[in-house]
């Protein structure tokens, strides 16, 4: 169980957050104008790397906002933490 | 027979307070301070129990945690009983029942040890070659492994111990108290961190405490004195806490561990009473020093398993440390030193030696040179060949090895003994350490697994560092915790230290016999009966991957994960295959080190405190008026009301029928409720439903449908709007927290230009539902200031209104197809209010109806369950819904889903009604459909979602998906049951009030 640095609240245990999923996936804009194959690289298709992952996090048993965490998904030590919207770090 | 094998004076056990226990049935005497295992050897006894495989007699091997061999059930036939206790570890007390496991009818008789002989045709892998053809005799084999396999019996009553999880925050945790781990405390305390030593044993002070040999001097003192006086000294740091009977099962990242505390187990009955018996510590350190010492192996030689044949370590131990002679005539077989420790210890306290048989063609350390003048003779260059007895070892046979140690030559010498100690060199326990992610690295000289790389702020330090002599600990421990303690002058750093042995040893991983490899029983892995040949059979075979050699040979497989014999195991594959053990690798140690009771796993979180339990405000007046309930999530809800002793089925058809033709009452309070506000709060429900909400009058309420970005329905509900820019969305009781979960999600990543605030309002309000024909007559009664026409208040709309000077909300919505009101009162005055309309009611027969009503009610109407009728893999199209979805919309979440090829298809599973040809025929929930009884393999099109036995149509209805089911209606299809097939026929799923006349009827 590791320990995740809220942006909004600081250090936490992992059992407060839920994680969810790979980060900076945006919803398109007009879905309608879409192929069947473009909707479903948005939809369907994510990354699972032995590495440095970029992820989404919602700290859902305490502030409940959702943020950003790049993790070695081999070691789980936590490179960086940032805010929605904002472009990732150097790390 | 054997008198005495006490031997006098060992300060670690009470030799004035006599403890009875019994074993197999039969009453024995140890001390306070005894484990079973020392008591036993005291009284002479060796055989604890059969091997698993072979069921051959097995005895003590160790004298610690790794037992492999001497495991009990203990307590049986009480629900206190516990099987698979390691008798090197449970600590003695007035009244213990222990008894052997895995034999029958009794240890020194076992049927089971046919299999011994039989053991030639049940090699490595026998299990998965024999018992995989032909597949319908499986059962029969199964019944076969079950009944030979067995170690233990698992208890079958409720466990009445009680448990508990602590969590502990601390700077430094040290585990391990032996000299290393003590040393570690005392400069952590000292440096003012507040520090917690943990150890697996009843004291601390590991080998060292009862190392009183001239030869090992601190200061010039003993060891022991040395480090007794240590201990004296970090007791008295407030900030140091020692908790023993302390093992650390698991390790992990971010220096997280949980470590199981016994705090009962060594107490008898009387006094473990109303205590806690164990507490699950979840321990964040900030740093974490492993000083978890070392494990001594065995050698690996023809017949090494009888009883008494034992690590020399373990026979140093039960002399110095419980005063306990394990043998009246003893031999020491040995790679190294070790043994000649052992055989000072005995010599000392009179125990006699006959030999020691080292496989090394000599040794000039002091230490030998003593055993020497001694007298007691020394065989060099020499291996055991065999040895003798059954269920005790009698005597063993010794040749002398060739000089590259792979065969022995010359005469067979035979020597008598009653114990065997062997010596096999030490391996670090790194089990923790490699479970936090740390990674070894293989010392060829010493031919041990060392910790390299840290995963976290941790530091491994003494003999789990690869550091045995005593000297080389005390100096590099002192060096390494100054830096990683960051401390810059020590106590230690001038610290004198002397030690004589010496550490050469000569490895040789499995020892020749005279006998060829196919004849001998080399055992690595005693609990699962695994030899050296099962492992050459496994590598000829083709296996390579040491994690396919574990498997299949079952090496290291055991509750003792192979503690003993894995580098053994390691050593052969190296050797055979002449892959260097660096680069094989080990074996993953898993937690937890040690077993864990489930109890002290879910520690309170057993009975009533399982789970959280959510009760309406209403829920009091269900209990007393004798509700059955229902779990919807962590929601109990009256689920029917019996009335004198009804069955299920008939409250749930007067229920049925009372709503219908009177008025019925429902507590909706756990329905999921969410306030949304902001200025952009129509255009959020706009994007987050399939229907439009922008033109939704203030005061009007809408039924609206949720589905995934992949179209599939996710959650329905009704949401009202209480003013230009305030909503109130209801869900599903159990989507609740996802669906508030999932709003917010898409608010804040997706759409944080919009200006809507969400509020989970859940639990604030009770909700009442009342409906039926006189509905409207009883509200009347109850808010006689409201008017409830059509023109102030029809179907689908709301007003705030007053009651008893309460606020409250009422809404005309309907779940059941009558005429229905439901009034949302702040959660506080649920009860009462309920209670007023119960009164109000009374002259029209009000009747309180539960869950299961409320569902046959709303599948009389065709009305889906999200969660039962739907499963994540129906559209709106599906269920025939495509009035509820927008067509004009740009977009809505899910929306372009709707369009993939795939989910336009028309043999998608679609929702419809059944009914039986028989109306009296209820359908099973679940049931499949088909439409060809005599196809082969049959094909099925769907299944029953829902289905009920309607007292308002008198018939059997049903709800079900069925593959192109929209197109099928009037079609006959059939229900294959286990004894007959039901006739069906596809019909519109709604059965009762096509015209909706009954949503403004009164009677
Ligand atoms: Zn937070």
């Amino acid at each position: 169980m590791f320990l995740i640095n809220c942006p909004f609240c600081g250090e936490r245990e992992q059992s407060e957050f839920k994680a969810g999923g790979e980060a900076h996936i945006l919803r398109p804009k007009q879905p309608t104008e879409l192929s069947d194959d473009e909707w479903a690289e948005y939809l369907f298709m994510r990354k699972n790397i032995k590495g440095i992952q970029f992820e989404r996090w919602n700290h859902s048993h305490g502030c409940r906002k959702w943020f950003n965490v790049i993790r070695d998904t081999s070691n789980d030590q936590i490179k960086a933490v940032y805010k929605m919207g904002q472009k990732p770090p150097a790390i | 027979m054997v008198k005495n094998l006490r031997t006098k004076g060992s300060k670690f056990i009470d030799q004035t307070s006599r403890v009875s226990f019994k074993f197999n049935g039969t009453k024995y005497f140890g001390f306070k301070g005894d484990t079973l295992a020392s008591a036993l050897l005291a009284n002479n006894i060796h055989l604890i129990g059969r091997s698993f495989k072979y069921h051959r007699p097995r005895g003590i091997m160790t004298a610690g945690s790794e037992e492999p061999n001497a495991i009990v059930q203990i307590n049986d036939n009480t629900a206190f009983t516990e099987p698979n206790v390691r008798a090197t570890e449970i600590e003695i007390y007035e009244g213990l029942k222990a008894k052997s496991q895995n034999c029958w009818p009794s240890v020194n008789f076992d049927i089971g040890g046919i299999n011994n002989f039989l053991s030639p045709i049940l090699p490595a892998g026998f299990y998965y070659k024999t018992f995989m053809w032909p597949a319908s005799f499986w059962l029969k084999y199964e019944y076969f492994i079950r009944h030979s396999a067995g170690l233990g019996k698992s208890p079958k009553l409720p466990d009445p111990d009680i448990y508990e999880h602590k969590y502990i925050h601390c700077d430094v945790l040290i585990i391990g108290g032996g000299i290393s781990g003590i040393m570690a405390a005392k400069m952590s305390a000292k440096r003012g961190l507040n520090t917690l030593l943990v150890d697996e044993n009843p004291n601390i002070g590991g080998s060292t405490i009862f190392q009183n040999s001239k030869f090992y001097k601190i200061n010039n003192q003993t060891s022991c004195s040395w480090l007794e006086n240590e201990i004296k000294e970090i007791n008295k740091f407030k900030n140091l806490i020692i908790k023993t009977r302390t093992s650390i099962a698991a390790f992990h990242g971010y220096n997280f561990l949980l470590a199981r505390e016994n705090l009962t187990d060594h107490l008898p009955a009387n006094e473990k009473k109303y205590k806690v018996r164990q507490r699950l510590l979840k321990i964040r350190a900030k740093k974490v020093i492993l000083a978890t010492g070392a494990l001594e192996r065995p050698l690996v030689f023809n017949n090494n398993d009888r009883p008494g044949i034992m690590l020399s370590s373990a026979i140093k131990k039960y002399a110095d440390f419980f005063g306990v002679a394990c043998g009246k005539e003893n031999i020491l077989f040995t790679n190294n030193d070790t043994a000649y420790e052992t055989a000072i210890s005995l010599d000392q306290k009179g125990i006699k030696v006959n030999a020691i048989i080292d496989i090394r063609e000599n040794c000039n350390s002091e230490i030998s040179k003593e055993v020497e003048a001694n007298g007691i003779k020394i065989y060099r260059s020499s291996t055991v060949v065999d040895t003798y007895g059954y269920k005790r070892i009698k005597k063993i046979s010794v040749m002398q090895l060739s000089s590259d140690g792979q065969s022995v030559k010359g005469q067979k010498l035979f020597i008598n003994c009653d114990c065997l100690g062997i010596a096999g060199g030490w391996t670090p326990a790194v089990h923790l350490f490699t479970q936090s992610g740390g990674k070894l690295e293989f010392d060829e000289k010493d031919q041990i697994f060392v910790p390299k790389i840290y995963p976290s702020k941790q530091i491994s330090i003494g003999s789990c560092n690869g550091d045995f002599e005593l000297d080389q600990i005390i100096y590099k421990n002192t060096k390494i915790l100054k830096e990683f303690l960051e401390i810059s002058e020590s106590e230690y750093d001038n610290i004198d230290v002397s030690g004589a042995s010496n550490l050469n040893k000569r490895n040789i991983w499995l020892l020749p016999s005279d006998k060829i490899l196919g004849k001998t029983k080399s055992f690595i892995d005693y609990q699962n009966d695994a030899t050296a040949k099962d492992i050459k059979l496994a590598l000829r075979e083709g296996f390579r991957s040491i994690e396919h050699v574990k498997r299949y040979t079952t090496t290291g497989m055991g509750t003792d994960q192979g503690k003993l014999g894995n580098m053994h195991a390691l050593g052969i594959i190296a050797e055979t295959t002449g892959v260097k053990m660096s680069e094989l690798g080990t074996t993953t140690f898993r937690p937890p080190y040690t077993p864990l009771p489930f109890g002290t796993i879910v520690g309170r979180n057993v009975g009533e405190f399982f789970d959280i339990t959510r009760k309406t405000p209403i829920n009091d007046w269900h209990v007393k008026n004798n509700a059955k309930f229902e779990n919807v999530g962590q929601w109990k809800r009256a689920w029917y009301y019996p009335v004198n002793n009804e069955s299920m089925h008939d409250a749930v058809q007067r229920e049925s029928k009372a709503a219908r033709e009177s008025a019925g009452i429902l507590d909706a309070s756990t329905l999921g409720k969410i306030d949304i506000q902001g200025t952009d709060a129509s255009e959020f429900l706009n994007r987050v439903y399939t229907n439009s909400w922008t033109k939704l009058d203030i005061g009007k309420c809408r039924y609206g449908l949720m589905l995934n970005e992949d179209g599939m329905v996710y959650d329905d509900g009704v949401t009202t709007r209480l003013d230009k820019n305030h909503f109130i969305m209801t869900t599903t009781t159990g989507g609740a927290a996802n669906v508030l979960a999932k709003l917010e999600d898409y608010l804040q990543t997706e759409w944080p230009e919009l200006d809507v605030y969400l509020t989970s309002v859940t639990d604030h309000y009770a909700t009442i539902s009342i409906c039926g024909p006189n509905s409207k007559k009883i509200v009347s009664k109850v808010i006689p200031n409201l008017d409830l026409s059509e023109v102030s208040l029809p179907h689908m709309s709301f007003k705030n209104t007053i009651i008893d000077n309460i606020k409250c909300r009422v809404m005309r919505i309907s779940f059941t197809g009558e005429q229905s009101y439901e009034i949302n009162i702040q959660a506080n005055y649920g009860m009462s209010l309920w209670e007023k309309i119960m009164d109000c009611g009374k002259e029209f027969n009000i009747t309180p109806y539960g869950t299961e009503t409320m569902h046959l009610l709303r599948a009389e109407k065709g009305f889906i369950i999200v969660g039962q009728d739907t499963d994540a893999t129906l559209t709106p199209i599906d269920l025939q819904m495509d009035w509820i979805v927008s067509k004009k919309k740009y977009d809505f979440i899910g929306k372009r889903s709707l369009y993939r090829s795939d989910t336009m298809r028309d043999d998608r599973k679609q929702l419809v009604g059944l009914l039986t040809e028989d109306p009296n025929e209820v359908l099973e929930e679940g049931a499949q459909i088909v439409a060809n009884l005599n196809q082969k393999p049959i094909e099925m099109l769907g299944h029953v979602t829902s289905s009920y036995f309607s007292p308002n149509l008198n018939k059997s209805i049903a709800l079900a998906v069925v593959r192109g089911g929209k197109k099928m209606l009037g079609q006959k299809l059939f229900i294959p049951m286990e004894n007959k097939n039901i006739n069906v026929t596809i019909v519109d799923p709604v059965f009762l009030d096509k015209e909706n006349n009954r949503l403004n009827a009164q009677l």
